[in-house]
């Protein structure tokens, strides 16, 4: 009966619109079943509402991230998503064999880029599966609907897992709370809305499962599911280059079990099945090879490997030894030497260059400070800033809360399986405070430690609520016997509201869900589902304004150019470029490249004839500038310059920031450093804007992202002349002219 | 060897060729035809040439004549779109016109590879009788721009080339030709004998009995800023669903066909000054659509394209499309338009049973010119012995296609025709053979799929498979 009431509370207040139907099904399924005398047993009763809460929970997950589906349209949206896209179109149309050897030279002109050996292809090969799968079953589905949904479809996948998990940690009420919470968690909605294609969509499913596998094989000691674990974990790194942490996570979850003393054959087995197994099938990726055995991030999991075997050892030993005194001193000498033997390997592996050393990207997750001062290029990035406490609020809403209480829970009951989760659940909120982006992987743990705190306080509360009726009932009934239990509620006595205050509680709790339902559902809607290709605005008549620069300058650049028409823009916008406009791109998102990044913001930097002569050595024929003065559109690239300067400026020292600044401060009107009135950015973004009237009662050239008069409105262009410019200026496209003849 | 075998069968094909038109032209000449008068109108307003003949044909031989011919120079018959003939019957008031058939003819005897339409006439003339035919063709891609590239700020100025005197194997009495233009600005034209211009109208003639085959080339050089829309290719796909829908996609490859566009685009000067700047360029274009026309979406190859507005009443639906982009000359755009129409507005069943598909061929774009036009109608599974009836030459041929839940495939029936103006928006039919059974294959196949799912999910709760016990 537990699952019942449970399963009942947790639909009710986490599904919200499916409550009504989902105690509809019940009530109906009693009622029926009731009728026809053909009672099911009250086992039968909770796995029927468990698979219905479940399949409820499958669905929502589905289409609570269909807003923008809705809304827009079925696009892939935002920067990555559109290489993603582009790779699995490639993938379809030609191949694994050829997608696995794709030399691009489309990007990174003209150095192109070796796609099959420098992306992870997990995302790409499953929707390529589905669609294939789709194909065969002869429904005629475009593969972009296919990318489209696929992170909704995994992150109903991902519920299950969750339910699962839970259920592994707890009980299976905890799980089902896991599910509904995962969900709807915007955490993870934000990453996987329909038509956000990205590795994340998939990948954390692939940790979930990875963690969930693992756990299971601790708490079996079954080679079957620490081979599971293995799979699940090579998948995680066909996916996505988090893998890293999963690598780095159960190596120290183990450390931890052995110092406390939990050291089991069920838990050697699971290790090192996972990790011997894990690690060969990890090096069949080509973008992961030999560093899962080389670099340094990967070097935890194999010390805790080596020191897995001589725990191993040292058991084994004392097992033969039977004399404590000399055990202890042998165990001084071995380890002792084993830790010798270790520092020295990895001194030597270190500074013979074997063993590489971390990367920048690591560095600045412990340090996060590291990346501001030695690589702007990740500083740069607005989702690798260090997470404000309002998008944690915002991201997790009660979960926020509910994960200390959830901890204390953990702690008191503690086993093998809640000492990973609390593991996972610290470590994950330290890297989600270090960078916005981690929250991600920071959800399911939050989710599950949540849950465990909203089933163990609700089982509390509603088993005090029960008892109580149960004392009133008995001793109304049998009078005698109440003696009997009063005892058994000796508790009761002593508080004398408790059945009151139980019951205040639990309203409470659902009040605080619901109110966590309403709040996903309104972030989800209101700021996760725009696709950041189409703008929307809201009118002067209250009416839907679309601003589709982006697709029309693309699109632009797709029909009226020659197709092998170079074009130079800022890193952000590669991506869409190729994807969208089908035209080679000097950089792009995959920023592998620092000095060919740094050229490009040395060219946008500087002066005209000096960026002419940089682009004629790039052989650029378009330069594609994003403009948001017109519309006040805030993330342009006049509000990003500053990093082209300082990215630039890391590389070619000619470039100085100081140069573009006023007093330490950034601006564009009158008072504006005269380097900045005169760079190339400058020029193409204010190109004929001091003639344009933005706003009424404003003077021409009002710039209204930055709402200053802009200061240097006779802009003339030599080396350049204007392509396009789409309708609400939000791209302009710029053609370089081919150089003056000599005579 | 096999090159030599097709050389041979080419030569003997081409000698007998010859001799059955050297028959043929031998019964043609035979008749004396004689244009007492004509009158040829020119309209080139818009960038399809519309040119209306009126011709009086009297017979002046001894055997009565049972078809006119119509000559054209090389030059023009490859950009002749449609020819149209009529004979106006009765009185003024009452004035209608009986259509007659036209077909492309070989008269080998042509001077300088002339080529020639011949027009069947409904009742041979008979000798000394005379009758008024009038005649109407378009001509597209016949305006070729001068200066090839303009700049944003320029007007778009093209030539048209023809002959003062209208060419014909016949005696013509008396001619007279009006040329309009689509403004009064012309730059210059030839000045033959008798040339006349006023307002929007050049006149050459009359001309008093010229001989047969008299040419006077001219050049017009005159403004034209119409939009010189043209499709370059058109794939329109007409899907049959019996469960009560016609599902249409359309996928265009337009191009601003004019002179070029040079230089830069200033997007300032196209908003502020919209009359003098981008004349010649084009933004808008209007698609008529059957009436009742439902789920009508407009995109391209990277999403839709949210810039149209679709306006319907009981007649008509009219859809208003935006391109992305402006289009000037030489840009280009590709663009999808799908839409459902109601199935009972277009699919018929005649009487011998058979059921038929009643279309409009054409493209529903509004005064364009198709340089390739591909209709694929897609029957439902199951039809059998398609035919199509097409009130003009089209070339035709038969596809398979698959679609949601198909296995044996859908039958497509392709029509192909090149150089489509939108005067051919004319209805055709295909014939098929369809027993409705098929219809319940597709839910049969799927609720059975569900079925056996359920059957296996029931047998494996109840089913031990387990080996210990």
């Amino acid at each position: 009966m537990q699952g019942k009431v449970e399963g009942g509370v947790k639909s009710s207040s986490q599904c919200g619109l499916k409550s009504d139907l989902s105690s509809n099904n019940t009530s109906f399924f009693s009622s029926s079943l009731s009728l026809k005398s053909l009672k099911l047993k009250t086992k039968q009763q909770a796995l029927l509402i468990r698979v219905t809460i479940l399949g409820l929970v499958y669905v929502l997950a589905f289409i609570s991230r269909l807003f923008s589906v809705l809304r827009y349209e079925s696009m892939i949206h935002e920067f990555d998503p559109y290489f993603n896209y582009r790779t699995t179109l490639f993938l379809t149309e030609k191949g694994f064999y050829e997608f696995w050897n794709w030399f691009d030279s489309e990007s990174w002109y003209p150095l192109g880029r070796i796609i099959g050996g420098t992306l992870y292809p997990g995302l790409m090969v499953t929707a390529a599966l589905i669609y294939w799968a789709i194909k065969f079953l002869r429904f005629s589905v475009h593969i972009r609907e296919v990318c489209v949904l696929t992170a909704p479809f995994f992150a109903s996948n991902t519920t299950i897992v969750a339910y699962l998990f839970g259920k592994e940690l707890w009980d299976s009420g905890a799980g089902l709370v896991a599910a509904a919470l995962i969900a709807i968690c915007p955490g993870y909605i934000s990453r996987s809305v329909a038509g956000s294609y990205d590795n994340e969509g998939v990948a954390i499913f692939a940790l979930l499962l990875t963690f969930y596998l693992f756990v299971k094989a601790v708490n079996t000691g079954s080679l079957a599911w620490a081979l599971a674990s293995a799979f699940g974990y090579f998948y995680m790194v066909s996916a996505w280059g988090g893998y890293v942490f999963i690598i780095n996570l159960i190596p120290l979850y183990v450390l931890v079990l052995l110092i406390t003393g939990r050291y089991s054959m069920r838990l050697y087995i699971a290790y090192n099945c996972m990790y011997v197994l894990g690690m060969l099938l990890a090096m069949q990726i080509r973008f992961v090879g030999f560093q899962h055995v080389q670099s340094g991030e990967h070097m935890a999991a194999m010390g805790v490997f080596f020191l897995m075997q001589v725990f191993y050892f040292l058991d084994w030993v004392k097992h033969l030894l039977n004399d404590p005194k000399l055990f202890q001193a042998f165990l001084r000498i071995t380890v002792t030497f084993a830790v010798g033997v270790g520092a020295v390997a990895l001194g030597v592996g270190t500074a013979s260059g074997y063993i590489s050393p971390w990367t920048g990207r690591f560095y600045s997750l412990l340090d996060p400070t590291y990346a501001k001062d030695h690589i702007p290029i990740i500083a740069s990035v607005s989702e690798h800033q260090p997470t404000a406490w309002s998008s944690f609020m915002f991201d997790f809403h009660i979960l926020l809360f509910l994960f200390p209480a959830g901890l204390y829970f953990c702690f008191k009951k503690l086993s093998d399986a809640t000492i990973f989760i609390v593991m996972y659940g610290l470590t994950s909120m330290y890297f989600a405070g270090v960078m916005v982006r981690l929250i991600l992987v920071a959800t399911p743990a939050v989710c599950l430690i949540s849950a465990i705190a909203v089933s163990a306080t609700i089982k509390n509360l509603t088993q005090l609520v029960r008892a109580k009726s149960k004392v009133a009932h008995s001793g109304a009934g049998k009078g005698t016997s109440s003696a009997k239990a009063s005892s058994k509620a000796s508790l009761d006595q002593s508080l004398p509201f408790q059945r009151n205050s139980a019951i205040a509680l639990l309203l409470g709790a659902f009040y605080l869900l619901s109110r966590y339902a309403t709040h996903c559902t309104w972030v989800t809607s209101e700021a996760y589902s725009s696709p950041s290709i189409v703008l929307a605005a809201r009118g002067a008549h209250g009416n839907r304004v679309i601003f589709d620069d982006y697709r029309e300058a693309y699109f632009w650049l797709r029909q009226n150019t020659p197709p092998d028409a170079k074009v130079m823009s800022w890193w952000d916008y590669g991506y869409q470029i190729t994807a969208m406009g089908n035209r080679t791109v000097i950089v792009d998102n995959n920023t592998w490249n620092n000095t060919h990044i740094a050229t490009v913001g040395r060219a946008m930097s500087s002066y005209e004839d000096e960026a002419y002569e940089i682009m004629r050595s790039l052989d650029v024929d378009y330069v594609l500038v994003v403009f948001g003065g017109v519309t006040g559109y805030s993330s342009d690239d006049i509000n990003k310059f500053l990093w082209m300067v300082r990215i630039g400026g890391g590389v070619f020292p000619v470039i100085k920031e100081p140069d573009y600044l006023v007093n330490g401060e950034y601006r564009v009107d009158k008072g504006a450093a005269p380097k900045m009135l005169n760079c190339l950015m400058y020029k193409l973004s204010y190109y004929r804007f001091g003639e344009l009237t933005t706003e009424y009662g404003k003077p021409p050239g009002y710039d209204r992202a930055r709402g200053v008069e802009i200061g240097n409105k006779d802009v003339k262009l030599e080396y350049l002349e204007e392509a396009f410019t789409t309708s609400n200026w939000i791209v302009r496209i710029y053609k370089v002219k081919p150089p003056n003849n000599r005579w | 060897m096999e090159a030599l075998q097709t050389l041979r069968l080419a030569l003997v094909f081409s000698i007998f060729v010859h001799l059955s038109l050297l028959a043929r032209s031998s019964s043609l000449s035979s008749s004396e035809l004689r244009i007492v008068n004509a009158e040829r109108r020119i309209d080139l307003s818009s960038h399809i040439v519309r040119v209306y003949l009126t011709l009086k044909v009297e017979n002046t031989g001894t055997s009565p004549a049972s078809e006119i011919l119509l000559a054209f120079p090389p030059t023009q018959v490859d950009h002749i779109a449609l020819v149209k003939a009529a004979v106006p019957v009765g009185k003024k008031k009452k004035k209608s016109y009986l259509p007659l058939d036209v077909k492309s003819a070989e008269v080998p005897e042509g001077p300088n590879g002339a080529k020639y339409f011949s027009i069947l006439l409904l009742n041979p003339l008979s000798a000394g009788g005379s009758v008024t035919v009038e005649v109407l063709y378009m001509l597209t891609h016949s305006l070729e721009p001068f200066p090839l590239e303009i700049s944003q700020s320029e007007s778009q100025l093209v030539y048209y080339h023809d002959s003062a005197i209208i060419l014909s194997p016949y005696h013509i009495k008396q001619q007279i030709t009006f040329i309009k233009t689509p403004s009064t600005k012309v730059e210059s034209f030839t000045n033959v004998e008798s040339t006349d211009r006023a307002g929007t109208e050049i006149k050459y003639g009359p001309y008093e009995d010229r001989t047969p085959y008299s040419y006077s080339p001219i050049i017009i050089h005159f403004e034209n800023n119409n939009p010189f829309a043209v499709v370059e290719e058109l794939v329109r796909e007409v899907e049959i669903s019996h469960w009560g829908s016609l599902q249409i996609t359309e996928s265009y490859k337009l191009v601003h066909a004019g002179a070029r566009h040079k230089g830069i685009f200033s997007r300032v000067e196209y908003q502020s000054r919209p009359s003098i700047s981008g004349v010649s360029s084009f933004k808008l274009l209007l698609a008529r659509l059957p009436p009742r026309v439902h789920s009508v979406y407009y995109r391209d190859e990277i999403g839709n394209i949210s810039s149209s507005h679709l306006r319907t009443d009981s007649k008509k639906s009219e859809l208003e499309i935006e391109p992305r982009y402006p289009l000037f000359g030489g840009w280009k755009a590709t663009f999808i338009i799908g839409y459902g129409l109601p199935l009972q507005d277009f699919l018929f069943e005649s009487s011998d049973g058979r059921r038929y598909l009643n279309f409009s061929f054409g493209c529903p774009l509004a005064d364009t010119v198709v340089d390739k036009l591909t209709i694929k109608v897609v029957l439902p599974e199951g039809s059998k012995s398609p035919s199509a009836v097409v009130p003009f030459p089209v070339e035709q041929h038969l596809e398979t296609k698959y679609s949601y839940l198909d296995v044996v495939g859908r039958t497509v029936v392709v029509l192909e025709k090149k150089n489509v103006v939108p005067d051919h928006n004319s209805p055709f039919q295909v014939y098929y053979n369809f027993n409705p059974i098929f219809m319940l294959a597709e839910p049969l196949m799927l609720a059975s799929v569900f079925f056996f799912f359920f059957l296996a999910c029931v047998a494996y709760l109840h089913v031990d498979l387990s080996i210990r016990k």
